[in-house]
């Protein structure tokens, strides 16, 4: 007899997520992932100037903030042919750097770590040795015996006061919590210590945009111009500001965040087995070293993986209509053409159609609609994007900066490669790139440096910004890698103004409900099998979806209302 | 602690602590939760805020030191002093309860950007942040049950704070939660707030899901809480400092700071981003950028022809500036947006002059500006007074339609 259990609102996410699973001895039999939030910002931006897309879909998302505006500026840039100057793309490689190490960062400790980390619990540890534990993995200052003493003495007196906050109601105690209090203790200073250090990784989007979240993107380069001698632009002082933020986060990545998911992984080994969910992955890539226009150069490299076969990498076409497709079987819309069709995004046509239970409610029916999000599909396939799949592609390509992290980390851990297809892979991979883009920040960096050096201070490209010298229509596509997995937008330029703007986000991929043939996507696939020890408590569960890094605001598509028009743009959300 | 124990401490515990000073954000924004003035929470024995910083090994004169920069940060005068020593020696801290709705959680991350070395203060030792989808520990039930207990144990003692905007199309179902509606949650989590904080544009003027053609009928929140005061701290996001001081001046006086016509506390926003910019004096000497990255890019002229919004732009960016003071748009070479401003998505392009905006007409001016720099300050003079006396009656305008509009949208 299976147990319905509904968790909603999902917490330590981004936006609004309801979950509802059938337990049956203690697992999950069944799961159901539902976005309850819609925003419609495609519907939004018609009729707008494309140059100004940027800032309203930047405010699809605060938290992986400045990603959708960089896929933005490059959607207009491919309509428009405009070619970026360099520094342009190395400053804007390296606010995206500083978002992955910042955003992943904050991910493990203030969003994921409660699931293993029990916090009342270090108030048992012995704080010699938790000193003695830390500063055998890792050279971290932060590790005298006086430093955890102190620290647990706070929480000791927090906990007595009885006001626990953010820790109220915490599944503390659980029997899935496993890591002694000593690695508790560990996990908790490095919470606090991580909540400091994450405002200063931000200052490199300062720096270059002006400001954080939210920092200011431009159409053809960067507004940030390079002036030597004034103080207005980058400068001397600007730079070394820059490399002081870079090389401290990633000391951080290296001494404090590898360090404790090692350290927390090496107690939960049993999750390399669970959570591992569809078995197909795919990505973009991004970070371009020789321009947009040459996918060969990216950092992070494309393709789609198949039933978890490493050894062939599938190619992933954009602008191939037969490729990316979406549905809305199961989704609060409704096409033209019937409720089972998938289509393209450049084809995209709907309508809102909310049928659900009129709130407030206790449960949805799952025979029928129940989410915001629509159904993504590539050649029809349920694929799972982010970390995770950017570094198996990585590893399938055979490059030697993944295989060297990944095999490091198997070796270091003692499991076998299959253990990657899981829920500790999933938030292991999300570590293991953060080292990697924590050292290509500082290559990046450095080709900046001599490029203005060698005297090119060109930061950007205005020869296409007037709408005058634009062609009546373009088309273009943008895309990327977000923080939680492969994004893409797609515009229609007319007379103009955006005709059409779509957007297909990593969380979509991920969080969407079931496709006209039933398919589930990355989320509810997942789940299945995951153990639930006690179903009024199921930190199991969010184990594996946090192992998502959900981003839901992203993942709401948008649609015309009156199913007018055809080619909405869909936001899907990382 | 013990100061035996802090010598034990390796590194960074040798040195001595921060001064208080520095530490000024996050402190406020911890303290003045927790010490909200509510004369019948004093039955809590959560620890005061003075308690606190003498626990860390601060001395008495560093707290001193530091309610002294709070104040005058504040700009209060010696009076005030006295007032934000007594608070934060004296006053418990206070349950928050901040809710989430259309938004993007940008709110959220400028929040805990604000803070300064001890920003980890803030959640264990400072406020009582009871219920945020963003960082609590506690999922589904779970959660509803948190906030649920500190809306009845603290009834009529807790702030509410409000990230996002309410949907009301479709009677409220493109945005529900555990079931219910925004709307319902909204409404029954202000019944009993001793203040409510609308924080950024989302919550304070409905941001970009309202922009025109408003498909959700995105709303602020003000319009679905009639009758309630609520303080409007707009901004896509604020600047995390500007939601800590708001904050410390709730705790320290036990009352809302002042506010303007359109309620922005007016420590804040009362003077336009143009008015505090370090490149005005190339405004009014006529010097502009005409292109991005063009020579005078470069030299750092005034960017309002490139679209700046700051002419028009009331908040704190070109003093406070951005991430502890690091940089804001126009320093960054971009100008600004307007991201305070209500329907600022829909007051034309970005890169669009700020004249061109119905009622001004003085790009012609601007341009004879650029060519005759003589002539600068005086039409550059002439030009403000024309912008600020149409933004004054536009404002009066705008809080005269909206009780009305807000009443017929819920209806």
């Amino acid at each position: 007899m299976s147990q319905r259990i509904v968790v909603d609102p999902i917490t330590r996410i981004e936006g609004h997520l309801r979950v509802e699973a059938d337990i049956e001895d203690g697992k999950i039999k069944d799961a159901f992932s539902s976005g309850t939030m819609v925003r419609l910002l495609e519907e939004i931006l018609k009729g707008r100037d494309p140059r100004d897309a940027w800032a309203f879909v930047g405010r699809v998302c605060g938290v992986c903030t400045s990603t959708h505006s960089l896929v933005s500026v490059r959607a207009v840039e491919d309509a428009l042919g405009i070619i970026v100057p360099p520094n342009a793309e190395l400053v804007r490689n390296l606010m995206f750097a500083s978002l992955y190490m910042h955003d992943h960062v904050v991910h493990f400790y203030h969003l994921h770590a409660m699931d293993w980390v029990d916090v009342v619990n270090a108030l048992k540890a012995d704080p010699k040795k938790t000193s003695e534990l830390a500063q055998s993995i890792s050279n971290w200052p932060k590790s005298s015996p006086g430093y955890f003493s102190d620290l647990q003495k706070r929480i000791k007196k927090f906990v007595e006061s009885g006001q626990l906050g953010i820790f109220a109601n915490g599944y503390w105690g659980h029997p899935a919590y496993k890591l002694p209090a000593e690695v508790n203790l560990i996990g908790l200073a490095h919470y606090l210590e991580a909540l400091e250090w994450q405002k200063e990784m931000v200052k490199v989007q300062t720096i270059f945009g002006g400001k954080n979240p939210h920092p200011n993107y431009l159409v053809g380069g960067m507004a940030c111009s390079v002036t030597l001698d004034d103080m207005s632009g980058i400068n001397a002082e600007r730079l070394a500001y820059v490399k002081t933020i870079l090389d401290q986060g990633k000391e951080f990545i290296e001494q404090v965040y590898i360090p404790d998911l090692m350290a927390i992984a090496s107690f939960y080994k049993d999750w390399g087995s669970i959570g591992g969910g569809l078995g197909n992955y795919m990505a973009y890539g991004d970070l371009p070293t020789k321009g947009f226009n040459d996918p060969s150069s990216f950092k992070f490299p494309s393709g789609a993986i198949l039933n978890k076969d490493i050894s062939k990498i599938h190619e992933v076409d954009l602008r191939n209509d037969k490729e990316v497709e979406e549905y809305i079987t199961h989704s609060w819309y409704s096409y033209e053409g019937g409720d089972q069709v998938g289509l393209h995004p450049w084809k995209g046509e709907s309508k809102m159609n909310y049928t659900g239970p009129k709130p407030p409610f206790d449960h949805l029916d799952f025979s029928q609609k129940y989410s915001f999000l629509k159904t993504p599909r590539w050649k029809g396939n349920a694929m799972e994007v982010g970390p995770l799949s950017r570094m198996l592609i990585g590893y399938a390509h055979g490059r030697p900066e993944f295989k060297e992290v990944v095999d490091k980390a198997l070796k270091d851990l003692d499991v076998p490669i299959t253990a990657l297809f899981s829920t500790l892979g999933r938030t292991a991979a999300r570590g293991l790139e953060s080292v990697l883009v924590a050292n290509w920040a500082q290559e990046f960096y450095d080709q900046l440096i001599s490029n203005i050096k060698n005297g090119d201070t060109r930061m950007a490209e205005q020869s296409l910004f007037q709408p005058s010298t634009w062609p009546k229509q373009a088309i273009g596509v943008g895309y990327g890698e977000a923080p939680r997995g492969a994004l893409a937008h797609w515009i229609n330029i007319s007379d103009e103004k955006i005709a059409n703007y779509q957007l297909v986000v990593p969380t979509t991929w991920n969080a969407s409900p079931r496709d006209n043939n039933g398919q589930r996507s990355a989320y509810e696939a997942a789940l299945i099998d995951t153990p639930v020890a006690d179903a009024n408590q199921p930190v199991e569960l969010l184990r594996t979806i946090h192992s998502f890094d959900p981003c839901m605001a992203c993942s709401v598509h948008l649609y015309d209302e009156h199913g007018k028009h055809i080619n909405r743009i869909s936001v899907v959300g990382d | 602690m013990s100061k035996v124990t802090k010598k034990n401490a390796f590194h960074h515990n040798k040195k001595q602590p921060h001064p208080l000073p520095s530490n000024l954000i996050y402190n406020l924004l911890v303290n003045n939760l927790i010490n909200i003035s509510m004369s019948n929470i004093t039955k809590t024995q959560a620890p005061t805020y003075y308690d606190e910083v003498i626990r860390k090994g601060y001395s008495r004169r560093d707290f001193l030191t530091f309610c002294t920069t709070i104040a005058a940060y504040m700009g209060l005068n010696q009076s005030g002093i006295a007032q934000v020593t007594e608070a934060l020696k004296t006053k418990p801290r206070l349950p928050v309860i901040w809710l989430h709705f259309q938004e993007c959680t940008c709110c959220s991350e400028s929040f805990i950007r604000s803070s300064h070395p001890i920003v980890a203060d803030v959640l264990l030792d400072q406020i009582s942040l009871d219920y945020t989808e963003t960082l609590m520990a506690a999922s589904g039930a779970q959660a509803e049950e948190a906030m649920q207990n500190t809306m009845k144990k603290y009834k009529g003692e807790y702030i509410l704070c409000v990230e996002g905007s309410v949907p009301t199309a479709a009677d409220g179902v493109y945005c529900m939660i555990g079931g219910k509606t925004s709307i319902q949650i909204l409404e029954e989590a202000a019944e009993n707030a001793k203040a409510i904080i609308a924080w950024g544009s989302c919550a304070s003027n409905g941001c970009v899901q309202s922009a025109k053609p408003n498909p959700t009928k995105a709303t602020p929140i003000h319009k679905i809480l009639k009758g309630k005061t609520i303080i409007k701290v707009p901004g896509c996001p604020p600047i995390g400092e500007v939601m800590a001081a708001v904050i410390v001046h709730v705790v320290t006086f036990g009352r809302i700071p002042e506010l303007d016509r359109t309620g922005r506390p007016k420590a804040f926003y009362s003077k336009r981003i143009h008015d505090s910019c370090y490149r005005r004096s190339y405004y009014d000497a006529g010097l502009f950028v005409e292109s991005f990255d063009d020579e005078n890019a470069k030299k750092g002229y005034c960017l309002y022809k490139v679209g700046c919004k700051g002419p028009v732009t009331y908040n704190s960016c070109g003093t406070m500036k951005w991430n502890n003071g690091v940089s804001f748009p126009i320093q960054s070479g971009h100008g600004c947006i307007g991201c305070s401003e209500e329907n600022y998505w829909d007051n034309g392009n970005i890169y669009d002059r700020a004249a061109i905006f119905p009622g001004f007409g003085i790009e012609a001016n601007a341009d004879t500006v650029g060519k005759v720099a003589l002539g600068a300050v005086a039409v550059g003079v002439t030009a403000h007074a024309i912008m600020t006396n149409v933004r004054k009656k536009k404002i009066l305008q705008t809080i005269e339609n909206e009780g009305k509009l807000g009443e017929s949208e819920l209806e």
